[in-house]
């Protein structure tokens, strides 16, 4: 879209082998995501929320190519990342990198950290034996790692620590573009923000993009500078921080910004309950998906889907509600 | 408030486990009270003993652990009463709710069964009787289709009308008092939203009190009529949710308020409280928080600080940076 982009996200649609037959009806597949369409610039944190089970970590995935997708296009600095051959694809894995929310998960338990940091570079040849020690130190220092842990095993670190081996792994390739799945929900409130900061840094200093995935719209408030909004795999709203923040125009961001709770009791807040749960994502309602659950649902809503425009310079939206403000206005 | 006595009352509580690295001081001392009809926090980072708080009243220790101080429920002290008595308070005055209601409810018995099988158990009632009052209490908890309701099996619902039906068998005996334990944790925030409003009413609705545990400011701010403060096992800082979150004056409190990204009020970049959490074994006399405080002094690092208050309030803390004579010196 625009020239800075460093991710084109095209049309992107996600289906799942359904894992259970729930519903006897047509669930043969999960749409996890249904026509997505972002980019994501040069430099900037784009941030992906909405609740779970709403297609965020698919999305993060499949920019990566970490999975097959079922239609669209990924593109990366201008080239379609499905269409890339073996040695192409091999240079853009140093280039783009995960952080997990659960880095444990994806460390060796019998790997030394050390070795573990160091494994990946030696793969790439981006290291020496020689000159390998010397890098894994480096980067365990940016990431707040004392060199003293170097020969320790994952188990003997604290959640905070193991989310900063996870960042120095994704670090130590020297990426472009980060996609953070999650990474600090599973933290407490101190250690948060220590990560969160030093996410801050390592952008600042190294002009990192990231696509920050977070079902906490508090943290992407304060990390992200677009934010798309997700629900059972449709974006329902994307836009500035600004612009979603201060003038969110769909019913569900109003509604998932007001269930955040404020620690200020003096702004105890009325808020717009939502009805009822998340429909199931192998039978979505028709028309707008979120109708079933949305406090102004119209007999439109239920039969046709809301088209996604954009309603000023670069804050997009899908409801019948707001197009039909917009005519009469 | 203070005049009246309060519902439950735990002093001095001190709950100690034995393990590998040595004794593990989980709850060190702790004191609070819970009125009627009122709601208490308890907040912390994990570790810091709210779980095992919780569990040293509902009497539901493991027998690696040992208990002093006096825990008073209406009237009774719980801590001397035989294992059968105790599971009669637990069915009748006193009732718990889990993060995660998986665990607690029966994999194989219908929600039907498992709520007529509390009542049955602590009421003198007819099954017919039961199974009417079950639906009453489906009903009550907000969950529409009653009928079709009891008789699924857990697996089949959704993680917060599970914890809808938690709420509903806590309320089966009509509770005096309710623990709650991290209750919306694991839960989306729209419906994060619905249960705590749901709680909110409920209680409103019986008068009976509510212990509710969480690490989220922003529940206690929503919720909590009085915070209590915990750190490494001890209660660090208490007062009404206005003391606290207007005036805290434990710097951990404080650091916790500053270190968490706020809906609505942006900063650069998030404070940080450096360091992690002390491990519970072999702790030396002084403040736990020592080490990660900015206010540290000499006498930090000797003595434990008392909880006290400093002037007519109720509000009290635990720091020597409050203790007039320590600061002159
Ligand atoms: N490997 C898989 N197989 C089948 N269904 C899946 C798989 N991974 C995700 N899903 C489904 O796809 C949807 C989106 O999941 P996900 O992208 O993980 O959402 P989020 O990260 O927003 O919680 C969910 O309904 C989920 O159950
Ligand atoms: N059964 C147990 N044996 C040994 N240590 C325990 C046991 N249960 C809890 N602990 C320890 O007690 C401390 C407090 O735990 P807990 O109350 O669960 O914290 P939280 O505030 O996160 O709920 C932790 O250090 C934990 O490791
Ligand atoms: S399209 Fe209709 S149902 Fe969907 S969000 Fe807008 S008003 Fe609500
Ligand atoms: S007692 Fe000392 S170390 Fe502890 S919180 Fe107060 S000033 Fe900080
Ligand atoms: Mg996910
Ligand atoms: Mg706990």
């Amino acid at each position: 879209m625009t020239q800075e982009a460093i991710i084109q996200v095209n049309q992107l649609e996600k289906k799942y082998k359904a894992k259970e037959k729930m519903f006897r009806k047509n669930t043969e597949y999960i749409k996890a995501v249904d026509n997505v369409s972002f980019h994501i610039e040069q430099g900037e944190t784009f941030g992906l929320v909405g609740e779970s089970g709403s297609g965020k970590s698919t999305i993060g995935k499949s920019i990566l190519r970490l999975q097959s997708i079922s239609n669209g296009e990924i593109i990366y600095n201008g080239k379609n990342v499905f269409q890339l051959d073996k040695k192409e694809m091999r240079h853009l894995r140093t280039k783009m990198q995960f952080v997990f929310q659960d880095p444990f998960s994806s460390l060796n338990p019998r790997l030394r950290i050390g070795d573990a940091l160091a494994e990946p570079l030696l793969d790439h040849g981006l290291a020496t034996k020689k000159n390998v020690k010397e890098k894994v130190m480096e980067t365990m220092e940016v990431c707040g790692l004392p060199t003293y842990h170097i020969n320790k095993f994952p188990h003997e670190f604290s959640g905070g620590q193991r989310q900063r081996i996870g960042i120095a792994r994704a670090m130590i390739m020297d990426p472009e573009f980060i996609v953070a799945d999650e990474p600090v929900s599973a933290l407490d409130v101190s250690i948060q923000a220590q990560i969160i900061n030093l996410f801050q840094e390592l952008q600042e200093e190294r002009n990192l993009s990231y696509l920050f995935i977070s079902h906490d719209l508090s943290v992407v408030e304060h990390l992200c500078s677009r934010i798309g909004v997700l629900y059972l795999g449709t974006m329902m709203e994307l836009a500035s921080r600004d612009q979603l923040y201060e003038n969110p125009l769909h019913p569900y961001t109003k509604a998932l910004l007001s269930a955040v709770p404020i620690p200020d009791p003096t702004k105890r807040r009325e808020r717009i309950l939502l009805k009822g749960d998340l429909p199931n994502p192998a039978s979505p309602p028709s028309g707008c998906k979120f109708h079933t659950r949305c406090p102004f649902a119209m007999d439109i809503c239920r039969r046709v889907t809301p088209e996604f425009k954009e309603r000023e310079p670069g804050h997009f939206v899908a409801c019948h509600l707001v197009d039909k403000d917009e005519t009469n206005t | 408030m203070t005049q009246q006595k309060p519902l439950l009352s735990v002093n001095h509580l001190k709950t100690y486990f034995q393990s590998d690295d040595g004794l593990v001081k989980a709850v060190d001392g702790i004191n609070f009270d819970v009125y009627q009809g009122e709601t208490v926090c308890i907040v912390g980072e994990s570790g810091c003993g709210k779980s095992v708080t919780a569990m040293s009243i509902m009497g539901l220790l493991p027998d690696s652990s040992t208990i002093q101080g006096s825990i008073n429920l209406d009237g009774e002290e719980l801590t001397k009463l035989s294992k059968g008595n105790m599971r009669r308070i637990r069915g009748n005055k006193l009732s718990m709710i889990f993060q995660e209601p998986m665990t607690s409810l029966n994999p194989v018995m219908t929600i039907g069964e498992q709520i007529t099988e509390v009542l049955l158990e602590h009421q003198v009632i007819s099954k017919k009787q039961a199974i009417k009052k079950s639906l009453e209490l489906i009903k009550l908890v907000g969950i529409g289709r009653g009928e079709q309701i009891i008789k699924s099996y857990p697996h089949q619902l959704s993680g917060g009308m599970l914890q809808r039906v938690m709420i509903a068998i806590a309320l089966a005996c009509d509770p005096k008092m309710l623990i709650a334990d991290e209750p919306t944790t694991a839960l989306d925030v729209t419906i994060q939203a619905q249960v705590l409003n749901l709680l909110q009413d409920l209680k409103e609705e019986t008068n009976m009190s509510m212990l509710l545990i969480t690490h989220d400011l922003g529940v206690v701010a929503e919720v909590a009529d009085r915070v209590v403060v915990m750190y490494a096992g001890k209660v660090v800082e208490q007062g009404t949710v206005e003391e606290i979150f207007t005036d805290p004056k434990h710097p951990y409190t404080r650091g916790l308020l500053q270190a968490k990204p706020v809906l609505g009020s942006r900063k650069k970049r998030l404070y940080t409280i450096p360091g992690q959490v002390p491990k519970l074994v072999d702790l030396k006399p002084s403040c736990y928080f020592a080490d990660r405080c900015e206010h540290c002094m000499e006498i930090c690092t000797q003595q434990t600080p008392e909880l006290k208050c400093n002037d007519n309030s109720e509000h009290k803390v635990a720091c020597w940076l409050y203790e007039k004579e320590v600061v002159h010196q």
